[in-house]
């Protein structure tokens, strides 16, 4: 007999999530996706001036913000004929505000997002030790008033107390270490939440060696975060749940635009070289190049005005209609060469792993070795957790070298004019995944502006062919356990890290 | 015993900025505010948030829904983003009764009724913010606006910025765990706390001394004022110049960037990067220039 789960809303995700499955001998049979905010903003950036879009854009999302900046910013760049030839403290500045950003982000979204799914902090009670932190979280448990922890599923908490106080230990380290990425952003980019520092042409702070120095040694503490504490719990959460390495892996196509731009003087965003490679690949694992003709959203059950087949952002539309025959998200369906692809840090590594890069190779081989697992094990909700350790790890690293690229008192601004008339795109990973903004200029102003973000890809719902979003993919065809606390479910659709606000903004 | 404070925090047409800002208060930590007694004898319980909660669905729903029946009068709710109205109130929903989504106008209402106090967290929340710029898609209206819809009397307290920084958020409970409610003497017109919103940017600007020169930045990275290249902060109250952001490490115009502006209700429909035309400007330098006598 078939039985309906509805999940409103999902929790510990940015912004206003539904998953709604039906379930047949105890088998998810369907699963929707229905994304439940809209704002409106690309119809908010029409008719301003076009150097808002950063700002405006970055308030898309205020988990992932400078991801926006570096995208309005690239987009802009385009559209005024400067992309790629900025200075190369502006490249590289930008760089580093993106990059710590996402180092914070990973860690955020495992310790603070995901980690409550796998670990029993209520374990904490039965601590002993000499720890302050532990025994102040013991003293709250024994209060009695346990939200936020509580309520919750409950049935499949697996891993040993030790490791469960551990890791409640790092839960609480990870708060004060994931605030260090936050400081890192803020030496170049003024704030953050919604910084300021990346614009058009490139940045706004002359740097000096003591922001230099400072960014440096706040990254110290990231990297040693991530290798000896971060990475190790993954690890040891994927040991106990080694059937999450089997589950959850959807459509096993993904998509990379690439990140960090690494040299100037090509203008054409696609070919510029990058630490992390543009491209797609799929279970087959063989690379190929990004062609961005191939981008193109359907609005079928999405919350829009329909038009004919599927459009490129180039000449997207957003006009909202909530009465709509047959739609149930605000999430559009963006779709690559017409078929259903997977975005985020899984599918940034996937695709430079396919590519050849032999950091990439080299780090995604060494911990699928230190599991014992084939590479198949990685399209999966364990696969996403790992990839989203080591994308952190191999930016950290990166980040560590970049930074002693930059010139301190060198000019961080190329000048520009805007123009009357002018198109342009601008591409970036952000930490969720392929993110990309599209902007036509007339009269100097935004006449239209689209964004393609990363969780508009994996929250999409079904487009004209009836093909499931990536989230939807993943979470049919998995058996519940137990239909009052279906924890597969959540895990699934967490381990994408959706993100609402940005999906639909 | 120490006394528990419940908590409810409604996201409604929101970017979840203004929580993760308040994930980065420094001193007390996040950690302190949620788990130990934020202020001595003092424990706040934070009830709903769906960003952190380990619930799912109903059974959030069901914390929520439980909190305003058995602490009503009692617990404290936040609110950030702004809400949607009129045609297109259902453009931001959450939860479901009877199997139909419930819209966040609603749950506001609901919940704002019983409360003992209500916090609007972020510009969005005290004025429209983003999702009401020009020319609001969604109808969005600040919490304000509601709350005098529907004649509903709680006391309000406005905490603005995009998103506002975490020592506004956490002085102002403590404030209000300490002090009690603020009173009108407290508050701007804004329903802003006067510590925190008291004085404009422009009279603590370290870049003060060149606007009274008259040596103005002409593009990103120059030395001078930044007024020409649109800030914002003659017009724009808030303490940055001296709190300054994360931690103390920076700020706006530390990184060369004009300010936006984004603790004002008119945010964010001046253009960023247009110099403010029509502001009426603190006359400076008087003494010296002998316009005002030696007293």
């Amino acid at each position: 007999m078939a039985e309906k789960i509805v999940i409103d809303p999902i929790t510990r995700i940015e912004g206003h999530l539904k998953i709604e499955t039906v379930i047949e001998d105890g088998v998810v049979k369907d699963a929707r996706s229905t994304g439940n905010l809209f704002r409106g903003i690309e119809i908010i950036l029409r008719g301003r001036d076009p150097r808002d879009a950063q700002v405006i854009t970055q308030r898309i999302c205020g988990v992932c913000p400078q991801s926006h900046g570096v995208a309005a910013a690239l987009n802009l760049d385009s559209a005024f004929g400067i992309g790629g030839n900025i200075t190369d403290n502006g490249r590289i500045i930008r760089n580093l505000i993106q990059g710590a950003h996402i180092v914070q982000d990973h860690i955020l979204h495992f310790y603070h997002l995901a980690a409550l799914d796998y670990v029993d902090v209520t374990d904490v009670a039965k601590y002993t030790g000499n720890d302050s932190e532990l025994n102040s979280v013991k003293t709250f448990i024994e209060r009695g008033e346990l939200g936020p922890f509580v309520p919750r599923y409950e049935g499949d908490y697996r891993l040993p107390v030790e490791v469960n106080q551990a890791a409640t230990a790092h839960y609480v380290q990870a708060l004060e270490i994931r605030k260090i990425g936050h400081e890192m952003v803020s030496i170049f980019s003024g704030k953050i939440p919604h910084s300021v520092g990346i614009i058009p042409g490139g940045v706004t702070c002359t740097p000096t060696v003591d922001m230099i120095t400072s960014y440096l040694w706040k990254l110290r503490k990231l990297q040693d975060f991530v290798n000896n504490v971060y990475i190790p719990d993954v690890i040891a959460v994927a040991g106990a749940y080694l059937d999450y390495a089997e589950i959850g892996a959807g459509c096993k196509n993904y998509l990379s635009y690439g990140q960090y731009d690494l040299e100037n003087g090509q203008p054409d965003v696609t070919k510029r070289k990058r630490l992390y490679v543009a491209g797609v690949a799929s279970a087959d694992l063989i690379y190929k190049g990004l062609d961005v003709d191939k981008i193109a959203e359907y609005v079928t059950h999405s919350w829009y005005e329909d038009y004919n087949g599927a459009r490129h952002p180039s000449v997207g539309e957003t006009k909202p209609n909530l009465e709509k025959e047959g739609a149930y998200s605000w999430v559009k369906s963006p779709r690559y060469d017409g078929k259903v692809y997977e975005v985020g840090p899984l599918a940034k590594l996937l695709v430079s792993y396919a590519s050849g890069d032999p950091e990439v190779k080299g780090l995604v081989d060494s911990s699928l070795n230190a599991l014992n697992a084939p590479p198949t094990a990685l399209f999966s909700v364990l696969g996403r957790h790992l990839a989203r350790a080591l994308d952190a790890k191999i930016t950290a690293d990166n980040l560590a070298k970049m930074v002693l690229e930059v010139k301190p008192g060198e000019p961080v601004f190329k000048e520009y004019e805007i123009p009357e008339e002018s198109r342009g795109f601008g591409l970036t990973d952000a930490a969720r995944g392929a993110l990309g903004h599209w902007i036509e200029i007339k009269d100097q102003k935004i006449a239209n502006y689209q964004a393609v973000v990363p969780t508009t890809w994996n929250a999409s719902p079904r487009d004209a062919d009836g093909n499931p979003g990536p989230i939807e993919q993943a979470i049919i065809g998995t058996k519940i356990k137990d239909k009052d606390n279906p924890y597969e479910i959540v895990r699934i659709v967490r381990s994408f890290d959706p993100c609402l606000a940005c999906a639909i903004h | 015993m120490a006394q528990e404070i419940p908590v409810v925090w409604l996201a409604a047409s929101s970017c979840t900025g203004c929580s993760v800002s308040l994930l980065n208060s420094a001193s007390p930590s996040i950690k302190n505010v949620l788990v130990d007694e934020v202020i001595p004898g003092i424990h706040i319980n934070l009830r709903f948030h769906q960003t952190v909660m380990a619930g799912n669905g109903e059974q959030a729903i069901q914390a929520l829904e439980d909190t305003m029946k058995e602490k009503k009068g009692g617990y404290v709710l936040v609110v950030d983003g702004s809400i949607p109205s009129g045609a297109t109130v259902d453009y931001c929903v959450m939860g479901e009764r009877n199997d139909k989504p419930v819209n966040m106008e609603d749950r506001l209402v609901e919940l704002a009724q019983d409360a003992l106090a209500i916090l609007a967290v972020g510009t969005c929340a005290s004025f429209g913010g983003i999702p009401a710029a020009a020319p609001n898609p969604s109808n969005a209206r600040p919490v304000r606006e509601v709350l005098k819809e529907k004649g509903i009397e709680t006391p309000l307290v406005n905490i603005p910025g995009c998103p506002p920084h975490p020592d506004w958020i956490v002085g102002t409970i403590s404030s209000v765990l300490l002090n009690g409610l603020p009173t009108a003497a407290d508050l701007d017109d804004n329903l802003r706390p006067l510590t925190f919103y008291g004085k404009l940017i422009h009279e603590n600007c370290p870049r003060r001394a060149y606007f009274d020169e008259g040596k103005f930045a002409k593009k990103p990275g120059d030395e001078g004022c930044l007024y020409e290249l649109g800030c914002k902060g003659p017009i724009t109250y808030a303490d940055c110049p001296t709190r300054r952001w994360n931690n103390g490490t920076n700020w706006v115009i530390g990184a060369g960037s004009p300010c936006l502006g984004c603790t004002q209700p008119e945010f964010p429909n001046l253009p960023m990067y247009q110099k403010v035309e029509d502001v009426e400007l603190p006359v400076v330098g008087a003494y010296w220039t002998g316009e005002k006598e030696d007293e």
